[in-house]
């Protein structure tokens, strides 16, 4: 364990961790969608506490505003706009052949991963490297000094990513046209 | 705190494989999709404690495209929708020979 954290925040961020899991394992397994929807809502919003706790601020606020807020609205607004809000009668879960590749996928991942985790990691900057740049520059700079300065030319592409994916959303959920149907 | 980051993202992952492989509403796919990105955004965040503040601008794009990606996708589903009167990925096997 690490001696130069206090015992409050290991356990917060076990707290945090293990709420996030257990959601996700609800999310996954309830038949309902608007359920499977609240259970992730619930998974992200655990996640931005883990977030805020590794020094990340910012990225917990708009975790909270992006995924738990817009991006979760928008999912369940299609599941009621299409009416899905019931257990569907033909069963969800696929055949015993998936769930087993499932489970032989997921023992494999957690493996590789597992793997890659007690890898020695070297770090390339100081130990409170962060907690010092938050403190002496606040909690947005940080992050905002990279995005404008040597991500700047993948933080302007990102615009023309939004608007395609506004113009392609508009243009599939239209109905169709009146020449096309006559 | 790294490698218990690591160990949470690391499950969180792996359940929204096993969800992606074992549901067949289109849906519940697609937020499987979504628990995938955010557990790939742990790891940044964590290695962004020993990499530099890199890994955290790296989330705010793999948001951006998340967003872009709901948003076409969900679009997608209810064109489907239209056409086929479900989501149940079963049902939809236009390209199927």
């Amino acid at each position: 364990m690490h001696p130069d954290l206090p015992l409050f925040y290991t356990f917060n961020f076990y707290v945090f961790g293990i709420v996030a899991v257990i959601a996700a394992l609800l999310f996954v397994t309830r038949k309902s969608p608007v359920a499977a929807a609240m259970w992730l809502v619930t998974t992200m919003f655990s996640l931005a506490a883990l977030f805020v706790m590794l020094d990340a601020q910012f990225i917990g606020a708009i975790q909270v505003l992006v995924y738990a807020g817009a991006i979760m609205v928008v999912f369940l607004f299609v599941i009621m706009l299409l009416n899905l809000g019931h257990p569907s009668e033909v069963a969800d879960a696929r055949g015993p052949g998936w769930k087993l590749a499932a489970g032989a996928v997921g023992v494999a991942l957690l493996a590789q991963i597992f793997a890659l985790t007690r890898a020695h990691v070297q770090p390339q900057v100081p130990p409170g490297y962060l907690q010092r740049q938050i403190q002496f520059r606040g909690v947005i700079a940080p992050v905002a000094g990279p995005l404008f300065h040597e991500y700047l030319l993948a933080f302007e592409v990102t615009s023309v990513l939004l608007l395609a994916a506004v113009v392609g959303a508009v243009v599939l959920g239209r109905r169709r046209m009146a020449t096309d149907a006559g | 705190m790294l490698a218990e980051a690591l160990f949470f993202s690391a499950v969180l992952f792996t359940i929204g494989v096993a969800g992606v492989l074992t549901r067949r509403n289109a849906i519940i796919v697609f937020m499987c999709v979504e628990l995938m990105l955010n557990a790939v955004n742990l790891t940044f965040v964590a290695f962004s404690q020993v990499y530099g503040v890199g890994g955290q601008v790296f989330v705010f794009f793999v948001m951006t495209v998340a967003a872009a990606e709901a948003a076409v996708g969900l679009a997608i589903i209810i064109a489907l929708f239209r056409h086929r009167q479900t989501v149940n990925l079963q049902n939809i096997n236009l390209l199927k020979g």
